[in-house]
């Protein structure tokens, strides 16, 4: 655990920014009540994976760049979404060639970069959370936090400490639901066999709510969750946590 | 034999210059020869796994463990003077006809076989229509309850896979625990860089899973694999 | 075998579609993850190794010219030969030379990615010899006509009942009143009716794992057995194989097949491993009389000193489609080419061309399930991406795709621009979406609605509300 006050600049994420902002307080709050000091500077807009998954490098290092700068003054950045840390942690560096200076620029970004959860978990210590849930839940592994980043127990430890929840694993929980950024649009048919199979096996508990850590994948849930009618309701684990449930939950009426 | 069509002598230039060309260009000519000699000449080990890093008898019941869990039967007897016994008790105890086809191993030939005096035996390589063979096995490795049989007149390579059924001798002592220790006995039997024919590594009878994954014993090799080990080899 | 990897997306739906299909992948994507993961638990050292393995395949790959040098004269002085083949054409001709020169009529075959690669049963039949399938799911396809869907599971596209069906349909000779409702009686049939076809045989065909330099040994992994009747019985064995297998020594060959049942088929070791080291020798009663060996290289050598150098690991276990999500989505026949899965996606673009098989490396979620199983510790979801860059650069990205991507980065290189053009396309849904929290339709989002709702925008942007001071 850091010793001095941490300045946390929040990666907000161009989903969360546009699509779920309560998204965004709610990691706010969970990292004022760890002790940090946190900002959301004006200069970050999307981490580039559209671009970077679509082969273009140019415009990705580009974008890259204005992240690395407008990040410069904090000890660290997190971000909601195991995704966007995943492309700042591991692939920012990737962009660039080794020994010029934006490598090292990118190399520092990525050492400071965490996804939410596993920052509060892993780096600022925290133990539990002061928030209450009264119902049963289940847990979706978003697949770049998972698989690049290892976050796999933080969540389930805090989600531990609420009161009044119960977590109880869907099968499959580390399969992919499909979603993928421009995957669900350019390969919609395989997407929706994904996501099928994804909210059918969350369909299979006896929870009420789906919690993940990445808007994108929830995005994808709920759709399919309320294309099919299903009365499962879909929330960024962050919301639980926070306790930030005031907002309907995602794609439902308020 | 060894004639080489013409298309392959110019795809032979074209792939190895093609080779050397991306491989060699900027690298230092005689570290290169020199990694590649080293490696062949040492026999360096990688990671052996802990796991048969056992004592003889530690080694010879994982051996056994290990060749059961892959549904090989597996007897053990005090000395070869036991084997036609067990192998006659094998065989009623399955309904097996009263004949085996086996090579020409001393091992094999020299047992007492006047104590299994109702078997039929043949010898040599395998036929359509042999039921049972038996097989002298060369070496055994624990870690995976695999035996290591080796081509030659003194057990034909055929008599691993054609006949119905297939039992194995192997000798306690000629248990191993890794794969790199059947190795290392192969090139003391046969010379560094010598391998005879055929070294058939088998851990259990003949299985399939491409209907459905079920797994179905007997595809195209033996039914049932019966391993005989001998103590006092 | 045609290339329908162009058709990608009509594959798609059709497989989609496919009851048959979709019932059979239900029991892939659970078999093999189980016993993958079991195989895994049981072997503490398992991750090490697969370090080592990559390690290994990587000094190979370095000094590649140099070991096939010594691989080559090793199985020459075993009484061998060594033909090479620069293209899928060159092996085919060469393995067909190799057959006639014996008056062959027909030729046993164990299972072979590479025969596959090259097409090469259409090229023996053509020439009026008849190439057996030996391994029980290559014979099942054989028998229908059809291409492997999986690279060690050739017929595990289908159920037990479509196996019948070909069984009954191509086994006249045998009573109609049998009964084949057993996965067992379907085993026993083939092994019965192809017992004989392997001691008939002029000539077998098997694949090779591996090429070990040190012995001049070409190696076969099987579990039926299938591939040593194919090679011990008749006069002349060919290996048909590919230039990326080789590796030094026989403790590196060791730690590789450490990792590749466990990988496969979960099993700790596959039932046979056999290796082959030339010609019968004197007083060797059995084994074959000639031992060819064709390496093909069809574009491999051209991923040396590439970025796609890495994938030359593979040693075809079919982990990365054991668990691959799209890949359980759609079967193997959907990629429309040899090569199925994460590894095919990769592979096939350098095999036939990225023009051909541009969907491939697209389709997929970069979810990472593959490189995270792989024993060799290939990046597969790197490598896709890395043919995503050139499809852009040499413009074969659509586009629609490209048009929209430029304007998009156009806005996310210049955040106030950015933060302004949010607010408004806020804005503009909310319009659209006249109070409702999800939309069923989008002209905008065709692709997402089709099978989804669109969860709508549940205030104004983050950004916007932190300038103002915060919403708390």
């Amino acid at each position: 655990m850091p010793e001095t006050v941490p300045k946390v600049g929040l990666f907000v994420t161009c989903l969360v920014d546009v699509f779920r902002p309560g998204v965004g307080w709610a990691a706010v709050k969970l990292l004022r009540d760890a002790g940090c000091e946190v900002d959301v500077p004006r200069g970050q807009t999307c981490c580039g994976q559209p671009a970077y998954n679509t082969g273009d490098r140019a415009d990705t290092r580009a974008i890259a760049e204005k992240t690395i700068k407008a990040f410069e003054p904090f000890d660290y950045v997190v971000a909601p979404s195991g995704s966007c840390a995943g492309m700042l942690k591991k692939h920012y560096p990737e962009l660039f060639e080794d020994g010029s200076a934006l490598k090292a620029s990118a190399e520092a970004l990525s050492a400071k970069t965490h996804e939410l959860i596993s920052f509060l978990v892993d780096i600022m210590g925290v133990e539990g959370v002061d928030a209450a849930f009264d119902g049963t839940v289940t847990y979706h592994d978003s697949c770049s936090g998972l698989r690049e980043l290892g976050i796999k127990e933080q969540p389930r430890k805090l989600l531990a400490t609420v009161s009044g929840l119960t977590l109880e694993e869907m099968e499959e929980s580390e399969v992919c639901c499909g979603f993928g950024g421009t995957f669900c649009v350019k390969y919609p048919d395989i997407s929706n066999t994904m996501v099928s199979s994804k909210v059918g096996h969350a369909g299979e508990t006896s929870a009420g709510l789906l919690l993940a850590g990445d808007l994108g994948c929830l995005m994808n849930m709920a759709g399919k969750l309320k294309r099919e009618g299903s009365p499962v309701e879909v929330r960024h684990v962050a919301e639980v946590l926070a306790g930030a449930l005031d907002d309907p939950a995602i794609g439902e009426n308020g | 034999m060894s004639k080489t069509t013409s298309s392959s002598s110019q795809s032979r230039t074209q792939i190895l210059n093609k080779l050397s060309a991306t491989l060699a260009r900027g690298k230092d000519k005689d570290a290169r020869e020199k990694a590649v000699q080293s490696r062949l000449k040492r026999h360096k080990r990688n990671l052996v796994p802990e796991r048969a890093n056992l004592d003889a008898d530690g080694q010879i019941a994982l051996f056994r463990a290990q060749a059961e869990a892959v549904s090989a039967s597996v007897a053990e007897v005090m000395n070869r003077d036991n084997v036609p016994e067990a192998i006659t008790a094998h065989l009623r105890d399955h309904n097996l006809p009263a004949r085996i086809r086996h090579g020409a191993d001393e091992k094999l030939t020299q047992l007492p076989w006047d104590k299994a005096p109702t078997l039929e035996r043949a010898t040599g390589p395998a036929t359509g229509d042999d039921v049972v063979s038996l097989s002298q096995a060369f070496a055994g490795v624990a870690e995976t309850g695999t035996l290591i049989l080796t081509s030659g007149p003194a057990n034909p390579t055929t008599l691993n896979f054609l006949p119905e059924n297939h039992i194995v001798v192997i000798d306690a002592a000629d248990i191993d625990g890794a794969y790199e220790d059947a190795w290392d006995r192969i090139r003391k039997a046969h010379g560094g860089g010598k391998m005879p024919r055929t070294v058939n590594m088998i851990s259990g009878p003949s299985r399939t899973a491409d209907v459905e994954q079920t797994i179905q014993l007997g595809a195209h090799g033996p039914r049932s694999l019966h391993i005989i080990i001998v103590r006092n080899g | 075998m045609d290339i329908t990897s162009p058709a990608f997306k009509s594959n798609v739906k059709r497989a989609i579609g496919d009851k048959q299909l979709q019932r059979a992948m239900g029991n892939v994507k659970v078999g093999f993850v189980k016993k993958r993961a079991a195989a895994r638990e049981n072997l503490p050292e398992f991750d090490q190794l697969r370090d080592q393995a990559r390690d290994i395949k990587n000094h190979t790959l370095e000094h590649l010219d140099l070991y096939y040098e010594i691989y080559e004269k090793k199985v020459e002085a075993t009484g061998g030969s060594v033909h090479w083949a620069a293209t899928a054409k060159d092996a085919r001709d060469i393995i067909l030379e190799i057959c006639q020169a014996h008056g062959a009529r027909t030729v046993t075959k164990g299972k072979s990615m590479i025969a596959e690669e090259i097409a090469l049963n259409e090229h023996l039949e053509a020439a009026g010899i008849t190439p057996v399938e030996t391994d029980l799911g290559e014979y099942i396809i054989q028998l229908r006509n059809e291409p492997p869907s999986h690279i060690i599971g050739p017929a595990i596209h289908l159920n037990r009942d479509q196996v019948e069906a070909s069984f009954r349909a191509a086994h006249t000779h045998l009573p109609d009143d049998r009964s084949l409702e057993e996965v067992s009686e379907l085993v026993d049939e083939a092994r019965q009716v192809l017992r004989q076809k392997y001691i008939d045989a002029d000539v077998g065909i098997t694949g090779a794992n591996y090429l070990v330099a040190e012995t001049g040994t070409s190696i076969i992994v099987t579990n039926e057995g299938n591939g040593d009747l194919t090679q011990s019985l008749p006069k002349v064995h060919i290996v048909c194989t590919s230039l990326e297998k080789l590796v030094p020594t026989l403790e590196d060959v060791s730690t590789i097949l450490r990792v590749l049942a466990r990988s496969a088929t979960g099993q700790e070791f596959s039932t046979y491993t056999t290796l082959s080291t030339g010609a019968r020798r004197k007083g060797d009663p059995d084994g074959p009389e000639e031992y060819h060996v064709v390496i093909l290289d069809n574009g491999r050598s051209d991923m040396l000193g590439t970025e796609f150098q890495d994938m030359l690991r593979c040693i075809r276990c079919g982990a990365c489609m054991n668990h691959c999500p799209v890949y359980h989505s759609v079967g193997g026949h959907a990629y429309g080419w040899v090569y199925p899965g994460p590894m095919g996606a990769v592979l096939t673009p350098s095999l036939i061309g990225i023009d051909q098989a541009g969907h491939l490396p697209n389709a997929s979620t970069f979810c990472g399930r593959c490189e995270a199983v792989c024993p060799m510790r290939i990046p597969l979801p790197k490598m896709m991406r890395h043919w995503r860059e050139r499809e852009f650069e040499r413009h074969l990205t659509p586009r629609t795709v490209r048009t929209s991507l430029s304007l998009w980065a156009f806005l996310a290189r210049r955040p106030a621009l950015y933060h302004l053009a949010a607010s408004t396309f806020i804005r503009a849904l909310k319009l659209l979406a006249f109070g409702r929290s999800r939309l069923k339709s989008a002209p905008f989002a065709g692709g997402w609605t089709k099978y989804r709702d669109l969860p709508m925008p549940s205030g104004r942007s983050f950004q916007e509300s932190w300038r103002a001071g915060g919403d708390e």
